[in-house]
């Protein structure tokens, strides 16, 4: 799951890391938002997105994005 | 009178709640994987880091057992103050609105504020007067307020935001500078400035007394109604 702040949320911590770029010679570096990653392994998928809704993210003041992998982990 | 102040793993300020609580009545401790909240007339989740604030500020706490029974208390009209984390926690929880995010500067934040009692209706707040200046501690990494415009328009109109951060002292970026937000019926007041470290001269401050102070003139008064 990709959990990442809200679209239009002041992000203090993604307007850290856009200033700090630069200082290190990074130019042109724009819209930067700074999220979590959560993994796991789940045997039904289907039930990832209330996982997210109940507990993984706060819908409110975060959007999530799921992305599903087949197979068991190496 | 008896308030219960509820313990979570990583709660932090729940002995200078209970030291404040007994100012002004009895209190105990309840832990947290108690379902039941004996027969508390009110209750604190007080500040600290519950659960090591993992995933998010009080997002794991909120299914402590406890928290089942304090939703129950809440409905059934009880009042719940919720400091800090406990503030916190009850947003997660549904209890109040809105959320708690990372303050604005992105640093920890330890120092005293003024805050602005905007609502003195509230059974946390009926001690104060309208518009009294109150000198409270607020020590926190994620402190800043935020819901949506729409939401905060209703909570305004509905004196919600019970306490605002006097001008200049909003240390986080909350919206419309709120310091202390309630439900719709009152009766669920969270906050992120500390009272119960604003209760004894030694300190400085004694303000954060009034809150406690309300809380009893309140119980006691739902405690006559309901006999």
């Amino acid at each position: 799951m990709l959990i990442r702040p809200k679209e239009g949320i002041l992000d203090p911590q993604g307007q850290a890391v856009e200033r700090a770029l630069p200082a290190l010679g990074f130019e042109g570096v724009e819209s930067v938002h700074v999220g979590r990653l959560v993994e796991l392994e789940v045997a039904d998928p289907g039930r990832v997105g209330e996982m997210c809704e109940q507990l993984l993210t706060n819908p409110l003041v975060e959007d999530y994005e799921v992305q599903v992998e087949d197979g068991a982990a190496a | 009178m008896r308030f219960g102040v509820v313990r979570f793993p990583g709660s932090c300020d729940e002995v200078d709640a209970l030291l404040a609580c007994r100012r002004f009545g009895d209190a105990e401790v309840v832990w947290h994987r108690e379902r039941d909240l004996h027969a508390v007339d009110a209750v604190i989740l007080p500040g600290g880091f519950s659960y090591g604030d993992y995933l998010r500020v009080g997002a794991i706490a909120r299914f402590s057992p406890v928290m089942e029974a304090v939703t129950d208390f809440a409905r059934s009209g009880g009042p719940v103050l919720g400091i800090c984390n406990g503030f916190q926690v009850l947003c997660e929880a549904g209890l109040l609105p809105g959320a708690l995010l990372p303050n604005t500067g992105l640093r920890f934040l330890c120092r005293q504020v003024d805050v602005r009692v905007a609502n003195p209706d509230t059974p946390f707040t009926r001690a104060c007067a309208r518009d009294e200046r109150l000198s409270l501690p607020v020590k926190h990494g994620a402190g800043r307020f935020y819901a949506p415009d729409g939401a905060l328009d209703e909570l305004e109109a509905n004196g919600q935001i019970a306490l605002r951060y006097a001008e200049g002292h909003n240390p986080n970026g909350s919206v419309r500078d709120a310091a202390g937000v309630s439900n719709e019926a009152g009766n669920v007041l969270g906050l992120m400035p500390h009272p119960e470290h604003a209760t004894d001269g030694l300190t400085g401050s004694t303000d954060g007394g009034k809150l406690f102070g309300s809380v009893v003139e309140h119980a006691v008064e739902r405690a006559a109604v309901a006999a």
